[in-house]
C-alpha cells in the first residue's frame, strides 16, 4: 500500500471516529487520536518531499475509486504525487500536527473538545484531498471541503452571533469564487474533452490561439478559462474584492486560524495556479489579471494591517498581503519561487498565530493589542518565537550570508518581478516593496505594542473580569495586579518547532525551490510539476544589486518607523490621526468594502426577495391565477344562480333569445 | 426473473396493505402500513438487483390487453427502475415519520399513503399511454386527502390549491393523448417513444403535455401551489411531495416530451431555460426571506428543480444524466429536510424560524444530521446533488454559457438561505426556553434520519450505483435527440498555436550570481 494513502486517508478516519463518538469517547480519547493520526500522516510526509529533494521519488498517481462517468465526462478519485504535492503535504501535515498538539492546551477548558479535533481532522483531509487531485473535479471536492471546514471552525464557538454570521460570509463569499471554479470547470471540460489535469496541461498549448465564445463574446479560449478558474483562485485565497470574509473570520479559535487562515487553505489558490501553471502560461492575459490582482492585494491589505488594533486581524491582513505576493509571483512566472514563499509563509504566518494565540491565552482572551504592553519577560519563550516569526515575515537577512524565511522567498518574488521586466511586473515590483515596507511597519508595531511599552492591562473588560477592579480602582497600577503566565508545553513545543522553520526554512530549501537543483539552474526538483522558466531564473539572479537590496532597504525603513512611532516618540500615531483623519479612517475601516457589499449586494437581496415574494407571488402570480380564477367561477356561479330564478317568463324568454340567435345563425 | 410478474407484485402488497389498514385497529393499522413499505421496498431491491445492465431497454415487461386498444402494460428502464427505487425507499420512512404525528384517522391516512405508493409504483411502470394517465392523475386524489384531512390550519385553501394547479395542466395532457394515439395507432410507450410525429403538430403536443408537466415540477410561474402544499401537508406529505411527486414533471419531460417530440423540444427550450433561468434566482431570493421553514424548503425545491429542466432541454448526456441526478438527490434531501422540520415541530409545533435557536446545544445529534442535509443540498461534493448540479450544470454550459452563469448563481444564493436557515436554527443562543428543552433524536428519528444520509453520502461518493443502470436509456435518449439537438454558444475556433509561453524570456546574456542570492 501506497503510504500516501494512509497520509490522506488517516485524518479522515480519525476525524469521523472523534465526530461520532464526541461525548461517548471523552476529551481524551478524541484529542489523542486525532493528533496522533496527524503526527503519523506528517511523520509519512517527510520521506515523500526529501525523496524528490534527493532524486529518489517520481511522480505518480494512486488510483483509489471510481466517481463519476456521464457519456465522455469521466473522473475517478485518485491521489498524485508529484513534488508540488509533496510540498503541500509537508506543509499541511506538519502545521496540522502541531496545531493539533498545540490545541491540548489552547482548547483545554472548551467543552466542546472533540467536536472541535474532528472538525480539524476533517479540514486536513479535505486539503490533502485538494494537493493530491488528479482532475479538476477532486480538486473542486477539497476546495469545498476545506470550505466546509473553514465554515465550521469559524462558527465553532456558534453562540457567538458574530461567530455564526463569520462562517456564512466565508462560505458565501468562497462561494462567488466557486462559481467562477464551476464555469471555468466547465469551460475546460468543453474545450478539451477531459478533467484530467495531467491530460489538459498537455492539450492546452495547442489551443493558444483559438477562440471560444462566452456571454455572446469572443475571447481567446486560454484566457477567458484561465480567468475563470482563478477567480476561484480568488474567493479561497482572499484577493482583492473576494478578501471581506477572511478578516471576519478571525471569529474562529486561534488554532483554526493559523491552520486554515494562513498556512494551508487560503494558499489553495496560490496551489491552484502553480499546479495549473502550464495552462495559464497560455493565457497571457489571464496571468496579467493574476500578477495586478496579485500586486494590489498586497498593498491595499497592508495598508489596512497598519492601522488594526486587533492582533489577529492584524495578522489576517497580513495573510492576505502575503498571499498577494505569491499571486504575483505566480503570475510573472515565478511558479517555484510563490511556492517558495507559500512554503516558509506557512510555517512563520502559523508561528505568528500561535504566538499571538499564546499572548491571547495569556492576557486572558483580550485581542486588543491597546491593551497589551511590556509582555517580553512575562511571557518569554512567547515572545522569543513571534520575535524568529517577525523576523521571518519581514525579512531580515544580509545578502550571501544568513536570512530568515521570508528573506529568501519574499526577496525572491521582487528580484522575479523586477527581473519579468514588462510594465505591469514592475508595478508589481514597486507594489511589493511598498507592501514591505508596510509589512514591517505593521509587524514591528504589533511587536512593540505587544511586548515593549507600559503595562496597558487594567483597560481591558477581560482582565478587569480577572481582577475584580476597574481602572480608577488600580490606580497607578496599570497592570491591575493582573500576573500573565506563560503557555503549557504543549502550546509551547509547537511554537518551538515552528521557530525553526521561521528561522531555517528560507535558508535550507532556496535552491530547490527557486532553482529547482543544488547545482544549477535546471528545475529538477520541479519536474513537470509546474512550469519551470529557466530564462526568468537566470535573469532573478541577474538583476542589479540595488534591487536586491530594495526589501531590505524598506524592512529597515519600516522598523524605522514603527520603532519612531510606538517607542521612540508614542504621541507620533494620534497627532497622524489628527491630521489625516479622512485617510485613517478610510484604511481604518479597510476601505469601507464591507459596507459596500452590504449597500450593493446584502440588502438589495433580501429587498428583493421581499419584493418578489408578496408582489411577484401573492401579488400577481397568486392574485390572477387561482385565486382569480377561483373569484371568476364564483361570480359566473352567482350570475348563473340569478338565472336560475324559477319564473317561467325568464325562461321562456331565454329560449326565444337562443331561437333568434340560433335561426340567425343559420340564415346568415 | 423470467415470467415472474415482480411490478405487479409491487402494486398488488401496498394495495392490499392499504385496504387491510381500514379493518384493522389503529395500532395495528401503522404495524400493518410499516410492513407493506417494507416489503415493497424489500421486492424493489430484488427488482434492482435483477436488473440487467446492457441488457433490454424494458425489462420486466407484462402485458394485457383489455378493450379498445387499452391495455394493462407494466415494465421499466433505467430511469424507471431508480425513481421507483427513491419511492420505495422513501415510504417506509414516511410511516415512521407519521408514526405518533398522526392521530386521527390513523386507519385511513395509513391507506392513503399506501394507494400513494401503488400509484407512484404504477406510473413510473406504466408502459401503456392511458394507464400511465390513470396512474398519474389518481396520484393527485390520496395527496389531496392528505392534505386536505391531516393538514394544519389552512389545508382547505392548500389542497384546492393543489388540485386547482395540477388538474388543469392534466386536461390538456389527455387531450394531446387522444390526439397521439389517433395518429400513431398505439398506446404503447416504447413504440410512441420512437414514432416520429409531424414537427408541426409537435409543438402543439408538446405544450400541451408541457402545461402538466411544468405544474407537476413545478416551474415558475405555476410554483405557487408548492409552498401552500408544503405548508399544510403533515411531514410525511411533504416528504413525498418534495420526494417523489415533484419527480412526476421531471419523468415526464424525459419519457415524453425529449423522445416524442424532439423537434418541439428543441424549438421551445428557450422557454423552459428563461423560465428556468427566473426560477433559480427568484425563487432562491424569495427562500431568503422566509419566515417558516417549511416555505423555505419548499421554495428551495422550485429552484433545484429548475436546474432539472434546464439540465435536461441541455440536450447532451451530462445535461440529461445530471438532471436524473438531482431528482434522485433531491428526493432524498429534501425529503430529509423535511424530516427534519418535522422532528423539530413534532416537539414545540411550529415551523416558525424564530422560535428555535441554539439547538446545536440540546440536541447535537440532530444538529449533525440537518447539517448533513444542508450541505447536500447546497450541493457540498461528495453528496448526492453535488454530482446531479454539476453534471446538469456541465451540460448546460454546453448548450450555453449564459444559462450557465445564470443557473450557478443558484449555488451562491442556495449557500446563502439555506446557511442562514440552519444558522438561526442551530446556531447561536439558546433564546426560547421550550426550544431549549427538547430532546435529541431518539431512536424512530434515528431510524428515519440515519438511511437517507448514508445513501446521500453513497451517491456523493460513488454515483456509478446509480448512474450505471440508466447509463443506456441516456444514451438512446441522447442519441434520438442529437438531430434536433441545437449548437451551443461556445463555438470554439482552432487558430495557430502561439510558439511561445506567456511570460517568455530571452536568456540572458550574462550569467551573473549563479545561485539564490
Amino acid at each position: 500500500m501506497h503510504p500516501i494513502l494512509i497520509i490522506v486517508f488517516l485524518p479522515l478516519v480519525a476525524a469521523i471516529i472523534a465526530g461520532l463518538g464526541n461525548r461517548m469517547l471523552g476529551n481524551l480519547a478524541a484529542k489523542s487520536l486525532t493528533t496522533g493520526a496527524l503526527f503519523v500522516s506528517a511523520i509519512l510526509s517527510w520521506p515523500i518531499f526529501l525523496g524528490f529533494l534527493g532524486g529518489t521519488e517520481t511522480a505518480e498517481v494512486v488510483p483509489v475509486l471510481k466517481w463519476v462517468q456521464s457519456g465522455s465526462m469521466t473522473f475517478d478519485w485518485a491521489l498524485r504525487v508529484d513534488a508540488l504535492t509533496a510540498v503541500m503535504l509537508v506543509v499541511i501535515n506538519s502545521v496540522s500536527a502541531l496545531v493539533h498538539l498545540y490545541s491540548w492546551g489552547y482548547m483545554e477548558e472548551d467543552p466542546d473538545q472533540p467536536r472541535f479535533f474532528a472538525y480539524l481532522s476533517l479540514f486536513t483531509f479535505a486539503m490533502l484531498m485538494l494537493v493530491t487531485a488528479d482532475n479538476l473535479v477532486q480538486m473542486f471536492f477539497g476546495w469545498e471541503g476545506v470550505g466546509l471546514a473553514s465554515y465550521l471552525l469559524i462558527g465553532f464557538w456558534f453562540k457567538k452571533p458574530s461567530a455564526g454570521a463569520a462562517a456564512i460570509k466565508a462560505f458565501v463569499v468562497n462561494r462567488v469564487g466557486d462559481l467562477g471554479f464551476m464555469l471555468g470547470i466547465f469551460g475546460t471540460y468543453l474545450v478539451f474533452q477531459t478533467t484530467s489535469i495531467t491530460e489538459i496541461l498537455e492539450a492546452a498549448p495547442a489551443m493558444s490561439g483559438s477562440t471560444i465564445g462566452f456571454l455572446g463574446m469572443r475571447l481567446y479560449t486560454m484566457d477567458i478559462l484561465c480567468i475563470l478558474l482563478f477567480i476561484g483562485a480568488m474567493g479561497k485565497s482572499a484577493q482583492l474584492f473576494l478578501h471581506t470574509w477572511l478578516p471576519d473570520a478571525m471569529e474562529g479559535p486561534t488554532p483554526v486560524s493559523a491552520l486554515i487562515h494562513a498556512a494551508t487553505m487560503v494558499t489553495a489558490g496560490v496551489f491552484m495556479v502553480c499546479r495549473l501553471s502550464p495552462m495559464f502560461e497560455t493565457a497571457p492575459t489571464a496571468l496579467m489579471i493574476v500578477t495586478f490582482i496579485g500586486a494590489a492585494t498586497c498593498f491595499f491589505a497592508a495598508t489596512i494591517g497598519t492601522t488594526q488594533w486587533d492582533i489577529k486581524r492584524v495578522i489576517a491582513y497580513s495573510t492576505c498581503s502575503q498571499l498577494g505576493y505569491m499571486f504575483f509571483a505566480a503570475g510573472v512566472g515565478a511558479y517555484g519561487v510563490a511556492m517558495f514563499h507559500l512554503f516558509t509563509h506557512a510555517f512563520f504566518k502559523a508561528l505568528l498565530f500561535l504566538g499571538a494565540g499564546s499572548v491571547i491565552h495569556a492576557m486572558h482572551h483580550e485581542q486588543d493589542m491597546r491593551y497589551y504592553g511590556d509582555l517580553r519577560k512575562k511571557i518569554p519563550i512567547t515572545f522569543w518565537a513571534m520575535m524568529a516569526g517577525t523576523l521571518a515575515i519581514t525579512g531580515v537577512g544580509i545578502l550571501g550570508v544568513f536570512g530568515f524565511a521570508g528573506f529568501y522567498s519574499k526577496d525572491a518574488i521582487l528580484e522575479a518581478a523586477w527581473a519579468r521586466g514588462t510594465g505591469l511586473s514592475q508595478f508589481a515590483f514597486w507594489m511589493g516593496a511598498v507592501a514591505a515596507l508596510l509589512t514591517s511597519f505593521y509587524s514591528w508595531r504589533l511587536m512593540f505594542l505587544t511586548f515593549w511599552g507600559k503595562p496597558r492591562w487594567i483597560e481591558s473588560e477581560h482582565i478587569q473580569h480577572s481582577v475584580h477592579k476597574t481602572p480608577a480602582e488600580a490606580g497607578e497600577d496599570t497592570t491591575g495586579g493582573y500576573h500573565p503566565h506563560e503557555s503549557p508545553v504543549s502550546m509551547l513545543v509547537p511554537l518551538g518547532l515552528l521557530t525553526l522553520g521561521a528561522v531555517f526554512a528560507g535558508f535550507v530549501y532556496k535552491y530547490p525551490f527557486i532553482d529547482g537543483s543544488a547545482e544549477a539552474v535546471n528545475g529538477a526538483f520541479w519536474g513537470a510539476s509546474i512550469y519551470f522558466n529557466e530564462n526568468l531564473m537566470h535573469a532573478l539572479h541577474a538583476v542589479p544589486l540595488w534591487v536586491k537590496l530594495t526589501a531590505t532597504f524598506v524592512m529597515i525603513t519600516g522598523f524605522i518607523g514603527a520603532y519612531v512611532a510606538y517607542i521612540a516618540k508614542p504621541d507620533i500615531p494620534a497627532k497622524f490621526v489628527a491630521s489625516f483623519g479622512w485617510l485613517h479612517k478610510f484604511v481604518y475601516n479597510k476601505w469601507y468594502f464591507d459596507e459596500l457589499y452590504d449597500a450593493i449586494f446584502v440588502k438589495p437581496a433580501f429587498w428583493i426577495g421581499r419584493q418578489f415574494w408578496k408582489l411577484g407571488d401573492i401579488g400577481t402570480i397568486d392574485r390572477f391565477g387561482p385565486n382569480g380564477i377561483a373569484w371568476v367561477v364564483d361570480r359566473s356561479s352567482q350570475a348563473a344562480k340569478t338565472i336560475q330564478s324559477g319564473y317561467l317568463y325568464t325562461y321562456a324568454l331565454i329560449m326565444l333569445l337562443g331561437l333568434v340567435a340560433a335561426v340567425t345563425w343559420v340564415l346568415f | 426473473m423470467d415470467g415472474f410478474p415482480i411490478l405487479s407484485i409491487m402494486l398488488l402488497v401496498p394495495l392490499l396493505a392499504g385496504i387491510g389498514c381500514f379493518f384493522v385497529g389503529t395500532n395495528a393499522s401503522r404495524w400493518l402500513a410499516l410492513a407493506g413499505t417494507l416489503a415493497t421496498f424489500a421486492l424493489g431491491v430484488i427488482l434492482w438487483a435483477n436488473y440487467e445492465i446492457g441488457g433490454s431497454q424494458w425489462q420486466f415487461t407484462e402485458r394485457a390487453e383489455l378493450f379498445a386498444g387499452f391495455s394493462y402494460a407494466l415494465g421499466i428502464d433505467g430511469i424507471a427502475l431508480m425513481l421507483i427505487m427513491l419511492s420505495v425507499f422513501l415510504m417506509p420512512i414516511c410511516i415512521l415519520a407519521s408514526w405518533s404525528a398522526i392521530q386521527k384517522r390513523v386507519g385511513e391516512y395509513m391507506a392513503a399513503f399506501l394507494f400513494m405508493e401503488v400509484l407512484m409504483i404504477g406510473v413510473f411502470a406504466a408502459q401503456d399511454l392511458f394507464l400511465f394517465y390513470i396512474f398519474f392523475e389518481a396520484g393527485l386524489i390520496p395527496m389531496y386527502l392528505i392534505i386536505g384531512v391531516w393538514g394544519g390550519d389552512n389545508r382547505i385553501y392548500a389542497s384546492y390549491k393543489f388540485f386547482l394547479y395540477t388538474l388543469l395542466g392534466s386536461v390538456l395532457m389527455l387531450i394531446a393523448m387522444f390526439w397521439m394515439v389517433a395518429q400513431a395507432g398505439t398506446a404503447d410507450i416504447p413504440t410512441l417513444m420512437q414514432y416520429d410525429f409531424p414537427v408541426g403538430p409537435q409543438f402543439w403536443l408538446f405544450l400541451a403535455f408541457f402545461a402538466s408537466f411544468a405544474v407537476k415540477m413545478p416551474m415558475w410561474p405555476v410554483h405557487t401551489w408548492l409552498p401552500d402544499a408544503h405548508v399544510q401537508a403533515p411531514t410525511a406529505g411533504s416528504v413525498i411531495l418534495a420526494g417523489v411527486l415533484l419527480k412526476l414533471g421531471g419523468y415526464g419531460f424525459i419519457r415524453f416530451s425529449l423522445p416524442m417530440f424532439p423537434d418541439a423540444s428543441a424549438q421551445l427550450a428557450w422557454l423552459v431555460f428563461a423560465l428556468s433561468m427566473v426560477a433559480v434566482v427568484y425563487t432562491s431570493l424569495v427562500a431568503l426571506v422566509q419566515h417558516d421553514m417549511k416555505k423555505l424548503i419548499a421554495y428551495s425545491s422550485v429552484a433545484h428543480m429548475a436546474l432539472v429542466t434546464a439540465g435536461l432541454f441541455a440536450f447532451n448526456v451530462q445535461g440529461l444524466e445530471g438532471a436524473m441526478m438531482i431528482m434522485l438527490g433531491h428526493g432524498l434531501v429534501s425529503g430529509a429536510l423535511f424530516l427534519c422540520v418535522g422532528v423539530i415541530y413534532d416537539r414545540l409545533h411550529t415551523r416558525e424560524i424564530d422560535r428555535y435557536g441554539g439547538l446545536s446545544i440540546n440536541m447535537p445529534y440532530y444538529a449533525l444530521f440537518f447539517m448533513l442535509f444542508t450541505m447536500a443540498s447546497v450541493g457540498l461534493p461528495g453528496t448526492s446533488n453535488f454530482i446531479g448540479e454539476f453534471l446538469a450544470l456541465a451540460g448546460i454550459y454546453q448548450a450555453s454559457t449564459w444559462v450557465a452563469l445564470i443557473c450557478t448563481t443558484g449555488i451562491i444564493l442556495g449557500a446563502a438561505y439555506m446557511l442562514y436557515l440552519y444558522r438561526r436554527v442551530a446556531f447561536g443562543d439558546q433564546k426560547n426556553a421550550d426550544a431549549a428543552a427538547m430532546l435529541d433524536l431518539d431512536k424512530r428519528e434515528w431510524a428515519m434520519l440515519a438511511p437517507i444520509a448514508a445513501v446521500v453520502l453513497w451517491m456523493g461518493v460513488y454515483p456509478e450505483s446509480f448512474l450505471a443502470p440508466m447509463r443506456a436509456d441516456i444514451a438512446t435518449l441522447d442519441a434520438r435527440l442529437a438531430s434536433a439537438a441545437p449548437d451551443g454558444d461556445s463555438q470554439l475556433q482552432a487558430g495557430a498555436p502561439r510558439d511561445t509561453i506567456a511570460n517568455a524570456m530571452a536568456r540572458p546574456e550574462h550569467e551573473e550570481g549563479e545561485g539564490a542570492h
